[in-house]
């Protein structure tokens, strides 16, 4: 049975979606698109130059992988509308990722303005993901406002840390009837499996890969983690338990008949 | 509470027996703290710090890739005016030097920009002296103006204003603004600027704060070392940034290290800053401060700046002309208003930045 996850009409096979900060040289790419089978890559728009013919960053996006463009460096929803607007007519599609942030040192999202962002850009037709501080209600608030998915964070951008806001992120999940990717933090590939086991629908990670001294195949690791995560709940696994638990302990005195 | 009053709490301690009473307990200390406090930035700047600076130097490395990635973001400066009304004693645009000035016409401007912009430049720094008549708000509006077409991020190094006027500045088309305080030790100051609007301590010392108020997405903070002790300047640009930081934390702060390097401007230097220093400086910029923006300009010589990628730098400047007019050639014979020692151009900058394992960034805002 194939497992589709489906976000504005668009259906992605691979729940590894990947980013295109922090590389050492943008000419990796490529290569760590193909070994991960990632299908959406998020790019700073303020890093894309249209005008550079030679080296401009979505000449190094094969065109089977989804474009996401991000909001990076908006401090307000009226700058993050105008770079959305600017990513739709430089070609970049649709699928816009809001990030308005006004913390430069902990880069937390400001989910007040992102909010306001996404109730207008949802009504221009693009394809909201707002990357988000994990909260139940501001969840919801998102997709009253029409956004196509969420983006919580597991923990501060770039931290490695993994899921350090886990029990929110669980709440969410459970929630939402829109796909939640779980994004920022994730430092290593256990990491990602433990987002997707819990139901993550999709996992971004960045820094992680990008920095790291092989792109490619950690970003292949990351990749294979994903699907064990998402294996494991499909299958329901069981939830880890605290003590041992004997097999019957409540009606064991009944017998075999 | 201003950067003013946080400075003056330090207007009588004893830098001197401070530094000379950091242990190496000390050092280690800070060098194992996540979130280091000023008294770590006061251990990790002292000459009892410098024996650690490898293992300063591994973990800044770190930190500085965790943040900003394997990246050097480049831009380049456009000097449009030498005229200026202040005798800076270290600066080549001192009024007291005789020397055919020039200020750019807005057409000019353009052919400027044009060259500049064709090297690849994206990110441009205009700069001009003081001088309210030759060089007024309504000049600048304008050169803000033609700038936009021809590149994405438009930073100011200009004498300071008011937050109006800086916003007038931010509407025109500017984002990012370079503000050095030159020396934070106020005595000093009242010497090396003994005439002229920037006389001024106080008004010089907010401005970077009138900046984040009219709403600069980026400042640049600073010292020139050379003209006080380097130890306390260094402490203060790395105390004001944190200032910044924490008053406005929307803005991205950033410190350059310009250095006096020999007899500029007719004065010797009391307090030369030796490359080892300037290299431990960095690194505990960057412990106190993982993502404080670092900037080396061409007034570094290239085998250095090569090496300073490593150890903490996020910016460079590239193919740097630093005389008005000094890209198109419009004006020939015009001093320099310092000795540039980088003179590769921004393909050879990149190039090099390359070999290094690093991606050379033009591009990093799309300015309105």
């Amino acid at each position: 049975m194939s497992d589709i996850l489906t976000i504005g009409g668009k259906e992605f096979t691979n729940r590894l979606f990947t980013g295109t900060g922090k590389f050492a040289s943008k000419s990796i790419i490529p290569e760590m698109l193909e070994k991960s089978g990632s299908e959406m890559i998020t790019v700073a728009l303020r890093r894309v130059d249209n005008n550079d013919k030679d080296d401009n960053i979505l000449n190094y996006i094969p065109k089977t992988v989804t474009l996401l463009p991000n909001t990076s460096g908006a401090r307000t929803r009226d700058e993050a509308v105008r770079i959305a607007r600017l990513a739709r007519e430089g070609g970049c599609g649709d699928f816009i990722k809001i990030e308005v942030i006004k913390d430069m040192k902990y880069l937390m999202p400001d989910n007040y303005e992102t909010l306001k962002t996404t109730e207008v850009l949802a009504k221009e037709g693009f394809i909201v993901l707002p990357y988000m501080m994990p909260d139940i209600t501001f969840s919801r608030q998102l997709q009253d406002a029409g956004a196509a998915a969420v983006m919580p964070l597991g923990s501060p951008i770039g931290s490695n840390r993994g899921l350090e806001m886990i029990e929110m992120i669980e709440m969410i999940i459970r929630e939402s009837s829109i796909p939640v990717i779980v994004d920022a933090g994730i430092g290593r590939p256990s990491q990602a499996a433990c987002a997707m086991e819990i139901g993550a629908d999709a996992v971004l990670v960045n820094t992680a890969i990008a920095t790291s001294s092989n792109p490619p195949d950690v970003a292949l690791a990351f990749s294979m983690a994903v699907i064990a995560g998402r294996k494991a709940f499909l299958a329901k696994m069981e939830d880890k338990k605290t003590f041992a638990e004997a097999s019957s302990p409540l009606t064991g005195f009944l017998g075999e008949s | 509470m201003s950067f003013l009053e946080k400075i003056t709490e330090f207007e009588f301690f004893d830098f001197k027996e401070y530094f000379d009473s950091v242990s190496s307990q000390d050092v280690e200390n800070s060098l194992n703290k996540n979130n280091l406090d000023k008294f770590d930035l006061l251990s990790l700047l002292s000459n009892t710090a410098t024996p650690y600076i490898e293992q300063m130097a591994q973990q800044a490395n770190k930190l500085t890739i965790q943040y900003f990635g394997r990246v050097i973001s480049l831009y380049a400066p456009l000097y449009i005016s030498d005229y200026c009304n202040n005798s800076c004693t270290y600066c080549g645009f001192n009024r007291q030097n005789q020397f055919k000035r020039k200020k750019l016409s807005i057409a000019e401007i353009e052919s400027e920009a044009k060259v500049l912009s064709n090297s690849g430049i994206k990110h441009v720094l205009l700069l001009t002296g003081e001088d309210l008549v030759k060089t007024p708000i309504s000049y600048l509006v304008e050169s803000i103006q033609v700038l936009t077409k021809y590149f994405s991020s438009i930073a100011l190094e200009i004498f300071p204003m008011d937050t109006n006027d800086y916003k007038t500045l931010i509407n025109a088309g500017a984002d990012s603004l370079t503000v050095y305080q030159e020396v934070y030790n106020k005595s000093i100051y009242k010497d090396v600027h003994p005439q002229g609007m920037k006389r001024d301590y106080k008004y010089r010392l907010l401005t970077p704060e009138r900046g984040a108020i009219a709403g600069f997405r980026a400042i640049n903070i600073g010292p020139l070392y050379g003209l006080g002790n380097v130890q306390s300047e260094a402490f203060f640009a790395g105390l004001h940034a944190k200032y910044l930081e924490q008053k406005h934390p929307d803005v991205e702060v950033s410190v350059s290290v310009p250095r006096m390097t020999k007899a500029e401007g007719g004065i010797s230097p009391k307090n030369l800053l030796s490359d080892k220093t300037l290299v431990q400086f960095m690194l505990a910029w960057r412990l106190y401060m993982p993502r404080l923006g670092i900037n080396i300009s061409t007034r570094e010589p290239a085998w250095l700046r090569d090496k300073l990628i490593h150890l903490g730098a996020t910016k460079f400047s590239a193919g740097s002309k630093t005389d008005v007019g000094g890209y198109s050639k419009v004006n020939k014979g015009n001093i320099p208003q310092f000795e540039l020692s980088d003179t590769r151009n921004v393909d050879e900058i990149a190039q090099m930045i390359k070999e290094k394992g690093y991606q050379a960034v033009f591009k990093d805002w799309d300015a309105a």
